[in-house]
């Protein structure tokens, strides 16, 4: 990863497997925000993130946040 | 292109990274989130990474409800993260946060004049250095293996009399009982395996992010590299991020891994290498971002 990859290694790195929670996890997570002259505000996408709970983490009483780490 | 032809396309930025000749070189071989042609918007010594994408799929309401979508969040979500994947390997880049769009470039070039100061100093800390994304599971498929061999050599007053002599009913709460405790020892067994890989990582890593644990139907699609096992299935216990110099990152993967060997009723996940997303974020009070002592 240090240095220039070929193009085979960065298309790699793009990652077409990558699944997609993890890819959401840092992408509704992660990235800086930036706002003032943006569109999509964060808390819209924030918002976003809690309609899709249900399919991306629904939280309930039997899977209660565990403590961990 | 015309006054009136930009008025229908918005400025979709994925990433911030510095104005050099390999940075032009590569986001010439890149397409976006629209199938666009992405090219660098620059000032002095920045650029971003953007690409003109259709006003009538990007402008608020419009994105917003795709968003809900799930097949469109997936397509904008992988479209985000080709561009960005493929610059990571520049050796410094900043992603932006999903579905960061402008009316055009001028107002891109001006964020990036106006947050210069955050933007340089981030630059650097993560200049060379790489994600990897940890996730710690319990194995239900190796601890009912456990749950058997207990079963096998009964230790317990109540089994060493003979099950036989327990009436049906007893037995099958004893059966529970067991099974239960099988369950919370691989509960166990997996939160000191994760706390353990977390020592480990945080003798090579330079910053630790905990991400939720993960839930529900998209956490069922496993990936990434796997130790022990590689059966879906189990309780994500621990979903956390490391940021770790790109030199050690082979020497990262191959040691949390290894710590995860030979731990049975534990299954550890490592995806990644990533661009750094989630250490993407303006410094935040210290503690948050430092490796814990475990």
């Amino acid at each position: 990863m240090s240095g220039a990859l070929d193009e085979e290694d960065a298309r790699a790195l793009a990652g077409r497997e990558v699944a997609l929670i993890d890819l959401l996890d840092r992408l509704l997570q992660g990235g800086v925000v930036l706002a003032g002259d943006l569109v999509l505000s964060i808390a819209d996408v924030d918002l976003v993130r809690i309609d899709l709970r249900a399919v991306i983490a629904p939280v309930d009483a039997e899977h209660p946040a565990p403590l961990l780490p | 292109m015309t006054e009136s032809a930009w008025r229908q396309h918005m400025v979709y930025a994925y990433a911030v990274l510095r104005p050099t000749p390999e940075a032009a070189q590569a986001v010439a071989t890149l397409r976006g989130v629209a199938d666009e042609q992405v090219g660098l918007v620059e000032t002095d010594d920045l650029a971003a990474a953007v690409g003109p994408v259709p006003a009538e799929e990007f402008e608020e309401g419009a994105l917003r409800a795709g968003l809900e979508e799930l097949p469109r969040l997936e397509a904008l979500a992988r479209g985000h993260h080709g561009v960005v994947a493929g610059l990571a390997s520049l050796g410094a880049v900043l992603p932006l946060r999903l579905a960061t769009v402008y009316r055009d470039e001028d107002r891109v070039r001006r964020v990036l004049q106006e947050r210069r100061d955050q933007f340089l100093p981030l630059l650097e800390r993560l200049a060379g250095h790489v994600e990897w994304g940890v996730k710690v599971y319990t194995d239900p498929t190796d601890s009912l293996a456990g749950d058997a061999a207990g079963a096998a050599e009964p230790t317990g007053g109540e089994t060493a009399g003979g099950e036989g002599f327990l009436s049906p009913g007893r037995a099958y709460l004893a059966a529970r009982r067991r099974r239960r405790r099988g369950a919370e020892e691989a509960w166990q067994t997996a939160a000191r395996t994760a706390a353990r890989i977390a020592e480990e990582a945080g003798g090579l890593a330079v910053g630790r992010v905990a991400h939720r644990p993960q839930r529900g139907e998209l956490a069922q699609v496993g990936g990434g590299g796997t130790a022990g096992g590689g059966k879906p299935g189990g309780e994500n216990i621990a979903n956390d991020a490391y940021l770790v110099p790109a030199d050690r990152a082979e020497e990262f993967r191959a040691r949390i891994l290894a710590a995860a060997e030979g731990q049975p009723g534990v299954r550890v996940e490592v995806t990644g290498p990533w661009a750094p997303y989630s250490f993407a974020l303006p410094p935040e009070p210290e503690p948050a971002a430092r490796p814990e002592p475990v």
